[in-house]
Order: structure tokens, then sequence, then C-alpha cells
């Protein structure tokens, strides 16, 4: 690990302010960024550690939703009554994610803004445009089994991990964030993370030293919610697929979907077009193939990631017939 | 480099007994870096020149006891414990979070200690494996461990150990895993189902996991 200077600021502007000088990362959680550091992926010269800020509260907005604030542990969050009666989707999510000690400790800024397991990221010695700009992309040509269908380029396939995140995208979400200037701003959730395109390095909308405080969810659509995940393991895996889903229908009739995908992207991915698909529709195989005939549009396999294309589709109809089982 | 308070019990007064093991680790680091802390040398590969950071001060209360620690700012946790204060019972597995053999309890949470820095919990309360028994008498947990046989080589022994206790907490105060059912519903059934998934952070390679899970069974009360 590389050495850095530690500080320990009590307000958010105090840490914008830190985390927008040369060599800053802030940290909260650290459950990803110091196994990234012994590695020497991350080398912050100055670690901005954010857990003295209080923003560590799940409050209710006036329009019947809830705001989390940044530090409210994984844990914490899938345990809250509110999130798990209003918003399985999200408590099932996180609950999917990690481990017990890993979600005690992870935040819920922290698992938004948490990096790609992409081997060649991790591994210095091998070429990562993510990692090292410029140096190429290991996975294109090599293992990759867990990297993306959808949204990659040429430049970077890797994946974005988390599974809160496809929940938060399903459920609208807006990310609610403070700059060292003082000021504030709210940014839907789609508009967060960005695709990769020629800089895989720039994995967010978030300016340098800007500060997620909150993520505020609006009041729940109407439906049902699931999360399904499918990995290589029955629990403490990372996903190859996972949907969140929250579909109103009636006796075998939808009214609305709404259709998060993670595993498949470099962000949690939404296909508009999917989702119309299943408006007014009657719940049967033929919908379900066209929805997943527009999920899967542009989708392109690596060799190793091949089979996600079929698994993402089988995956899809097994949530959506559970979800309108009349 | 440590204080300690005037009511530390006989054995804590002196965390630097010299064992065969510490004296080997001891030598073999002397051998190789003879100018640099220990501490640095478990924090990862070394930069060349690079001057250490200032130490920072850190206050620990482990197992009830307080301890103030002069640190490089990269020690973690566990090497905080085990590098600096000799309480080798939390194991180093993997050093990344994968498999909670360096699990201990922060303020009576589980958590993976590898992967937190010592000086972010300053102030705390830290619940090692060490501070679990009575004298020579056994938590319950121990104890169940002990009973069933819920381990082979022991190496993943005290994670699980303090895992369960941590999970056994969390199950009292009704948080649902990935498998209950029903998320709205207030008391938690803790089936085998249930045990496994909440337990899935504790890896042991011997898998003597149908011990382990009768173990958290017979010391979470549970019926079987």
């Amino acid at each position: 690990m590389k050495a850095f200077s530690y500080q320990r600021p009590e307000t958010a502007e105090h840490a914008a302010a830190a985390a927008v000088r040369p060599g800053a990362k802030l940290i909260a959680g650290g459950t990803n960024l110091l196994d990234l550091m012994k590695l020497q992926v991350e080398t912050p010269s100055r670690l901005v550690d954010i857990n003295g800020l209080s923003l560590e509260k799940i409050e209710d907005t006036a329009d019947g939703g809830l705001r989390i604030g940044t530090l409210v542990r994984n844990s914490d969050l899938a345990a809250d009554r509110r999130v798990r009666q209003r918003y399985g989707v999200l408590s099932r999510a996180l609950l999917a994610g990690a481990s017990a000690q890993l979600r005690n400790k992870a935040t819920t800024g922290g698992n938004l803004l948490q990096r790609t397991r992409c081997y060649y990221f991790y591994d210095v010695t091998k070429p990562c445009n993510k990692r090292s700009p410029g140096s190429g992309c290991a996975a294109l040509a090599g293992f990759n089994r867990i990297h993306a269908i959808l949204g990659g380029s040429e430049h970077c396939i890797a994946t974005h991990p988390s599974d809160m995140a496809v929940a938060m995208r399903a459920l609208d979400a807006r990310v609610e964030t403070v700059d060292s200037a003082g000021q504030t701003r709210s940014i839907p959730i789609e508009e967060l993370h960005r695709l990769p395109g020629k800089t895989p390095e720039i994995e967010t909308s978030l300016k340098p030293g800007e500060i997620i405080t909150s993520v505020t969810l609006p009041p729940p659509p109407p439906g049902v919610q699931v999360y399904r995940k499918v990995r290589d393991r029955a629990s403490y895996a990372f996903a190859l697929v996972s949907v969140a889903a929250i579909v109103d229908s009636i006796h075998g009739r939808i009214r609305s979907a709404r259709l998060a995908f993670g595993g498949l992207a470099p962000k949690p991915w939404r296909s508009p077009r999917a989702e119309q698909t299943l408006v007014n529709a009657s719940a049967n195989a033929t919908t379900f193939n066209a929805t997943a005939d527009a999920v899967l549009e542009g989708a392109r396999g690596f060799g190793g990631n091949d089979f996600k294309i079929p698994l993402a589709r089988r995956t899809l109809h097994s949530v959506l017939s559970e979800m309108t089982r009349a | 480099m440590d204080e300690q308070d005037s009511n530390a019990a006989p054995d804590e007064q002196h965390p630097f007994e010299v064992t065969r093991r510490t004296v080997i680790e001891t030598g073999t680091t002397a051998l190789i870096l003879s100018a640099l802390p220990h501490a640095a040398f478990a924090a990862g590969p070394l930069d060349g020149g690079e001057p250490s950071p200032p130490a920072v001060k850190v206050q620990l209360r482990i197992n009830g006891y307080l301890h103030s620690l002069m640190l490089d700012s990269r020690t973690t946790l566990l090497d905080a414990l085990r590098e600096h204060l000799a309480l080798t019972g939390s194991k180093k597995g993997c050093d990344h979070g994968q498999c909670g053999a360096c699990t201990v309890l922060i303020e009576g949470r589980r958590i993976n200690s590898c992967l937190t820095l010592a000086v972010m919990h300053d102030g705390q309360s830290v619940t090692t494996v060490e501070g679990l028994a009575l004298g020579d008498d056994l938590h319950l947990v121990q104890a169940a461990f002990v009973e069933h046989d819920g381990f082979q080589c022991g190496y993943c022994t005290s994670g699980q150990i303090c895992s369960t206790i941590g999970m056994l907490a969390e199950s009292r105060l009704g948080m649902p895993s990935y498998v209950t059912e029903d998320l709205t519903q207030v008391a938690v059934e803790l089936t085998d189902a249930e045990i496994r998934e909440r337990m899935s952070g504790n890896i042991c390679r011997c898998a003597a996991y149908p011990n382990i899970v009768a173990a958290i069974k017979q010391a979470g009360g549970i019926s079987t």
C-alpha cells in the first residue's frame, strides 16, 4: 500500500474541499477502496475519511418517498422496515450482494461508486484502459466470462458490480451531491454512471471533489417487486445476470413494468423499449420473447461471455412469468 | 507503542511475550528489511525510498481493555491486532475480505478486520475471539463448536465464531437475509438455509459446514 495522509473532516463541505485536492480519495466503508489500495490499483496520497459526517439517517420525504443518507450501511438499509415493506426489490438486491460482514461496513454512496471486478483492472501487470488510459483492454480477447454484452466499447467491456444500484435504477432514484463550493445538485441515477466509450477511466458524472450526500427514492410505483440474481454459487458472488423487476399486472394482463439489469453492462441497464413491450400486454411467452429481444438489441459476446445472452433471456422469462402468474 | 489501563488482566499486560513463532517472523523480517517497521511490511508492497507517513494515534477498546497505539496510517485493524498487540486469534486468510477468517465485532457488529484501517476505528470497541471466554468458561458459541466438532484445521474457526455471535445478534433484531421468503416478517426462523446464507462470508476449506451449522443451531437455541 502506498503511503497516504489521513484526515477525518466533520462537515460535507470540508470533506469536499479536502477531496478536491490532488491525490485525494474519499473513504467510507473502505471495503472496495482498501482492497484496491493493497493491490496498488488505487494509490491515493490523501485519504479523506467521511465517517464523521452526519449522513447516516433514512428519512421519509414529503412526497412519500425515502431519503437515504450516504453513510447508511448496506445491512441497515436492507433491514429498514420501510424499505422492506415498500421497496422490497432494494432490500433483496442489497441482501444479494457481498457477505454480512461487508454489508455491515459498506455504505450507500460507496456501493454506487465501487469499481468493476474485471480481473484485468485488478491486475496491475496487465493492460487496462480504465486503470491506465491508453494501455489497451486485455479482456476483449482474454478471459471475459464476467464481462459486458451491452454498453461496452472497443476500449472497455467491464461491468458495474453493484446489485443495489440495479434496484435503485428500477426505482428511479436520484443521487444528491455537494461540491467544494457548497453547491448541491440532484442527479437522476441513470445519469450517475457513464458508459466507457473512449474514456473508460471516467465512470461517473461527478465532478472532482463532488460528494454523494444521499440517495432519494420516489414513492414506490404500483406492482410487485422482485430481484433475481444468477451467479456461480448460491451466495457471496457477483451477478452474471441480475434483474430488478417491478411489474403491475392483473389476471395475466400487464399494465406497466420496469426492468433493470445487472451483470450485463458497464452500468445498471434499462431499456425503455423493452418496458414498452409490456405495457397493456398479455403475460405470455410471445410477449416475453419480444421484451427479451428489445433488452438484448445490440448485445454482443466476446467468447467467454456469450452465454450471458441466452442466460439473460431465460432469467427474464422466468422472472416475468413468475410475477404475472394469475 | 501501547499503553494500557492499570486494570488490565494479567495476560493482557504482556502482549509481547516472545514465542517461537514471533522469533521466526521477526528474524525473517530483520534479515530482509532491517530498517523497516513490521507494520509497513504487513501493509503490502513497498515503494523504494518513500518515507513513511507520520504515525497516527489510535485508541481502541479491545475486549474491554483500552489500548493506545501509534500506527502507520496504512495499518489495517487486523494488522494492529496481530502485529502490534499480539492478538493472533483473528486470522489473516485472504487479506481481501473474501474468506472471513479475520472477522471481529466492532460495537457488536461483525466486520472483516482486514478491510478496514485501525485509524478509522479510533475510540471504538472491538471484540476478538480472545475476548469471548470468561477465564476457563468458554462462550456458548465456542463450547458449541467444540461439542459439534465445527472445524478441522481450525484456521477459520475464530472468524466463524465471531461471525456466529454477530449473526445471532442480527437475527434477534429481525434482520432479513437473501433467503428470507417474506421480507416483511418480523421474526427470523434460523433454518439451515438461513444459517448457511447468513454465514456465507466465512469460508471453511476443510468443509466442516454441516458441523458448523449444528454448532450454530445449538448456540442459537434452535431445536434440530
